[in-house]
C-alpha cells in the first residue's frame, strides 16, 4: 500500500474483473442465441420461446456490460496516463478499432434482437442475432489484441526519440500470434460460462418440474456445447497458451508453478502452498516430469525456476499468481469431467431426471466465472512487473499527477456503485428466470438499450 | 494530416453531442413533461432504440484521441480526474436506470429510477457544458506540458483557473438549457397527446432562454478567448458552421410554428452541429489551450502520432465510418414513428 501505484492497480483490477463478469456471458450467450434462433428457423417453435427468453436475459446482461465497460476505456487516460502516453501510438489503434467496428455493430442490432422479433420477421431476427454475436466477438478480439501486445510486444512498434512507442506494422499488431492463441482460449472459455448458465437454468426448471420442454432444450444444448467448449479451452488452446508462456515469459511460468529450482524432468504441482521467503512449496503433491512435458513436449527439457531470475524481474505477487493459475487449471479440468458425465447421462436418457446431477449442474454456474477471473489474473499477474512485457514497467505507467487520495476516493465510489449494480442485476435476472420462458411477451415498453 | 485528424476529432465530438444530446435532453425534461406512468414509459420508449448507440460516439471520440493524439489524452485525462469519474458514474447510473425502469411495474421503484434517470441526465448535460467551457477557455498547462485542475479556484477565467468559473458555468447552463430544448423537440416528434403538448411548451420556453444565453456566452467568449471568434470568421469551415446554425434555427422555428415536429427536430440538431462545428473551426490548431502562455498550448500538428500510425488509422477509420453512419441512418429510419403507433412498443 506504500507503493504509489497500489490504488491505481487495485481500481483497474477491480473494475475490469467486475466488468468482465458481463461480457463473457454476452459473448457466450450470443452463440447460444444463434443456435436457438437457427433451430427455430428450421421450424421448431419451442426454440422460438427459448430465443425470446434468452435474448431478454441477454439484453439485461448486455446493458450491464456496456455501462461497466465505459470506465475501462477512460481509466487508460485517467489512471494510466504515462502508459497511454508511452504506448498510445500502438494500443490506441486496437482500442479505437473496437469502438468503431464492434461497438457500433453491437449497439445497432441489440435493440432489434431483444425487441424487434415481431417487426423484423424470423429471417431478419436471425440476422440480428448473428450481427450482435459477431459484434461482441469482434469486440473481444480487439481487446485481446491490445492485451497480447502488452504480453508479447512483437515487431509492430518502434521506439521514437522521445522514448514513446509508435506503430510500424498494423497487421503485425492485429495478427500477433499471442493474440490468436489468447483469443481462442478466452472465447471458448466464454462459451463455457454461457453453457453453465444455460444448463443451470434448465436444471432449475427440471428440478422444479416446470417448463419441461424448455428445461430439456437448455440442458441438452448446454451440456453438449459445454463439453465441446470445455475440452477446447484445455486442449489445444490452453495447452498452446501455456507453451507460449513457457517460451516467452519463463519467469511467469516459474511463478505460476511456484518453482524456484531449475532443471529437467520438472514436476507439475497439483496442490501445495508457495512459501516465497523460504523459496519452496509446502505440502506439495507433484506429478513427476509433467511440467517439462506440458511446457516443451519432452521430459528432458529444463524448466527454469525463479532462482534463475533477478528478484526485480519476478512477478510482484507470486502467491496470488500461483493460486490463480491452479484454480483456473483445476476448475477447467473439473468442468470437462462434469460435462462429460452430463453427456453420458444424456446418452442414457437420464439427463432430465437424475436429480443429484441436476443439483450439481444448477449450483455449478458460479465456477466458470471464478475460472475465467482466475485465468485473467494468471495472465495479468504473470505479466508483472511489466506493463508492456520486457519494455515498460508497471511502476512507470500510472498517472503520477493523480494523488493516491483521489485514486482511493474513486475506488471507494466504484465499490459502492458496483455493489448496487450487482444487487439490481441479480434482482432482474432472477425475476426473469422466475417469470420463465413462456409464449407471452415480457411486459414493459421497448426501452431497452 | 494533423488537420484531417483534428477534423475527425471534431466530427466525432459534434456527432456525439448532436446524438446523445437529444437523449440527455429527454432526461432533463423527463419529470417535467411526462406525468403519468404511461407517459414516462413513452419517453423511455422514444429514446430506447437510440441512446445506447449514441453513447458509442463518446467512445469513438475517446478512440480518436487515443489513436491520433495519445499525448493529449495523457495530459488532459488525469487533470480532469474527478470530473471524468463523475461523468462515468452518471453514465453508469443513467444507463442502468433506463434498463431497470423498463423492467419494473412497481410504481414506487419506477418513480425512484425516473428520478435517477432525470438527475444523472441533468448532471451530465451540465458537466459536458463545463467541459466545453474548459476547452474554449483553456486550462493552466505549464512548461512541463502538464497541469492539474482544481474543481474551482477564484471563479475567474484567467491564470490559475479551476474547472468551474463564471465562464464555464455559463457554458454549462447554456448546454443544459439548450439540451432541454433539444430533448423536448425530439420527444415532441416521437410522442403524442398531452405529452407532446407539454414537450412543445418546454421546447418553446427553453429554446427562448437558450437563445438569450447563447448571446451572453458569445459575448463572454469574445473576452475569454478572443482568438476563437477571430479565427472562426477567417475560415471557411467557420462560416459553414454559421450557415448550418442559421439554417437550423430557421428550420426549427418554422417547424415549430407549422407543427411539423420532425422538421423542428432536424433544425434543432443542425443548430447543435453548427455551433459546435464553428467552435471547432475557430479552435484549430489548438486542441487544449493554455491559460498561462500560448507556447504551452497542445496543438494538433505537434501532438499527432508518427505518420505510419496516423495514415493506417485514417484508412480503417474512414472504412469504419461508413457502417457507423449507416447504423445511425437505419436507427432513425426504423424508429421515426411516434411511439404510441409503433406496434413493436405496445
Amino acid at each position: 500500500m506504500t507503493d504509489p501505484s497500489f490504488w491505481h492497480r487495485l481500481q483497474f483490477s477491480f473494475t475490469i474483473v467486475y466488468h468482465y463478469l458481463f461480457p463473457q456471458l454476452t459473448m457466450g450467450l450470443g452463440v447460444f442465441l444463434v443456435i436457438f434462433k437457427w433451430r427455430a428457423l428450421r421450424g421448431n417453435a419451442d426454440y422460438d420461446i427459448a430465443t425470446r427468453f434468452w435474448s431478454h436475459l441477454f439484453g439485461i446482461n448486455f446493458a450491464f456490460g456496456v455501462v461497466t465497460g465505459f470506465p475501462m476505456e477512460f481509466q487508460f487516460g485517467t489512471n494510466w496516463a504515462r502508459f497511454s502516453n508511452y504506448a498510445g501510438g500502438v494500443i490506441g489503434q486496437t482500442l479505437a478499432l473496437e469502438g468503431m467496428f464492434a461497438f457500433f455493430l453491437e449497439s445497432a442490432f441489440v435493440y432489434a434482437l431483444v425487441w424487434g422479433e415481431r417487426k423484423l420477421g424470423p429471417r431478419k431476427h436471425f440476422a440480428a442475432a448473428v450481427a450482435v454475436c459477431a459484434g461482441s466477438w469482434l469486440s473481444g478480439y480487439f481487446i485481446i489484441a491490445t492485451n497480447a501486445f502488452m504480453q508479447h510486444p512483437i515487431a509492430a512498434y518502434q521506439t521514437g526519440a522521445d522514448g514513446r512507442l509508435s506503430l510500424t506494422d498494423f497487421w503485425g499488431l492485429l495478427l500477433n500470434p499471442w493474440a490468436l492463441a489468447e483469443y481462442a482460449h478466452n472465447m471458448t472459455a466464454s462459451v463455457v460460462t454461457a453453457s453453465f448458465v444455460v444448463t443451470a437454468v434448465g436444471a432449475f426448471y427440471a428440478l422444479k418440474g416446470i417448463h419441461p420442454e424448455q428445461a430439456r432444450i437448455f440442458l441438452r444444448t448446454g451440456v453438449g456445447v459445454g463439453l465441446a467448449a470445455a475440452v477446447v479451452v484445455a486442449f489445444p488452446t490452453g495447452d498452446h497458451q501455456a507453451k507460449l508462456v513457457a517460451r516467452y515469459q519463463p519467469a511467469s511460468l516459474a511463478a505460476m508453478e511456484g518453482r524456484f529450482e531449475s532443471g529437467p524432468r520438472a514436476a507439475l504441482t497439483f496442490i501445495g502452498q508457495p512459501d516465497v521467503q523460504e523459496r519452496r512449496i509446502d505440502n506439495a503433491i507433484h506429478a513427476p516430469m509433467l511440467l517439462s512435458i506440458l511446457a516443451y513436449g519432452t521430459p528432458n527439457r529444463s524448466v527454469q525456476g525463479l532462482n534463475d531470475f533477478d528478484e526485480k524481474d519476478w512477478p510482484t505477487n507470486i502467491e496470488l499468481l500461483y493460486y490463480s493459475f491452479h484454480v483456473m487449471a483445476g476448475l477447467g479440468t473439473m468442468f470437462i469431467a462434469l460435462f462429460a458425465l452430463a453427456n453420458f447421462a444424456r446418452y442414457k436418457g437420464a439427463l432430465e431426471r437424475w436429480r443429484p446431477l441436476l443439483w450439481v449442474l444448477m449450483l455449478a454456474f458460479p465456477f466458470p466465472y471464478i475460472a475465467t477471473t482466475a485465468g485473467w489474473m494468471t495472465a495479468e499477474l504473470g505479466r508483472q512487473p511489466w506493463l508492456v512485457y520486457g519494455l515498460f514497467r508497471t511502476a512507470d505507467g500510472f498517472s503520477d499527477s493523480v494523488s493516491s487520495g483521489n485514486a482511493l476516493f474513486t475506488l471507494i465510489g466504484f465499490c459502492g456503485l458496483y455493489f448496487v449494480l450487482g444487487l439490481l442485476y441479480v434482482f432482474l435476472i432472477l425475476r426473469d428466470i422466475d417469470h420463465g420462458p413462456t409464449q407471452a411477451r415480457h411486459g414493459g415498453a421497448a426501452v431497452h438499450g | 494530416m494533423a488537420e484531417v485528424w483534428f477534423s475527425i476529432l471534431a466530427l466525432t465530438l459534434v456527432l456525439y453531442a448532436a446524438l446523445d444530446g437529444f437523449d440527455f435532453g429527454a432526461g432533463l425534461v423527463h419529470l417535467w413533461v411526462a406525468r403519468t406512468d404511461d407517459e414516462r414509459r413513452a419517453v423511455l420508449a422514444a429514446i430506447g432504440p437510440f441512446w445506447d448507440g449514441n453513447e458509442v460516439w463518446l467512445l469513438a471520440t475517446g478512440g480518436v484521441l487515443f489513436v491520433a493524439f495519445p499525448s493529449v489524452l495523457a495530459v488532459a485525462f488525469p487533470a480532469f480526474y474527478l470530473a471524468l469519474f463523475l461523468v462515468l458514474w452518471c453514465l453508469v447510473l443513467r444507463g442502468i436506470s433506463i434498463e431497470v425502469r423498463n423492467h419494473l411495474e412497481d410504481s414506487l421503484w419506477a418513480a425512484f429510477f425516473d428520478a435517477v434517470f432525470a438527475g444523472s441526465s441533468s448532471l451530465l448535460a451540465l458537466l459536458f457544458g463545463l467541459a466545453l467551457g474548459n476547452v474554449v477557455r483553456g486550462v493552466p498547462i505549464d512548461a512541463n506540458r502538464s497541469f492539474t485542475l482544481a474543481l474551482f479556484t477564484d471563479f475567474l477565467p484567467t491564470g490559475q483557473v479551476g474547472l468551474i468559473d463564471f465562464y464555464t458555468l455559463s457554458v454549462g447552463l447554456l448546454s443544459s438549457v439548450f439540451l432541454a430544448a433539444y430533448g423536448a423537440t425530439f420527444l415532441a416528434a416521437r410522442t403524442g397527446g398531452s405529452l407532446r403538448v407539454r414537450c412543445l411548451a418546454a421546447e418553446r420556453n427553453s429554446a427562448f432562454v437558450a437563445a438569450a444565453l447563447f448571446v451572453i456566452v458569445t459575448i463572454e467568449t469574445h473576452f475569454v478567448r478572443p482568438s476563437l471568434l477571430a479565427n472562426l470568421l477567417q475560415r471557411v469551415p467557420g462560416w459553414l458552421g454559421i450557415a448550418v446554425l442559421v439554417a437550423g434555427a430557421s428550420l426549427w422555428l418554422s417547424g415549430f410554428r407549422a407543427g411539423r415536429d420532425r422538421r423542428a427536430f432536424i433544425g434543432s440538431s443542425l443548430v447543435a452541429i453548427g455551433i459546435l462545428g464553428a467552435a471547432a473551426a475557430g479552435l484549430y490548431p489548438t486542441i487544449i489551450h493554455s491559460t498561462l502562455a500560448p507556447e504551452f498550448d497542445l496543438n494538433a500538428p505537434a501532438s499527432l502520432v508518427p505518420p505510419y500510425g496516423a495514415a493506417v488509422g485514417l484508412v480503417w477509420w474512414l472504412i469504419a465510418l461508413v457502417p457507423a453512419l449507416l447504423y445511425v441512418a437505419m436507427g432513425f429510419r426504423r424508429n421515426w414513428e411516434r411511439v404510441g403507433r409503433d406496434p413493436a412498443t405496445r
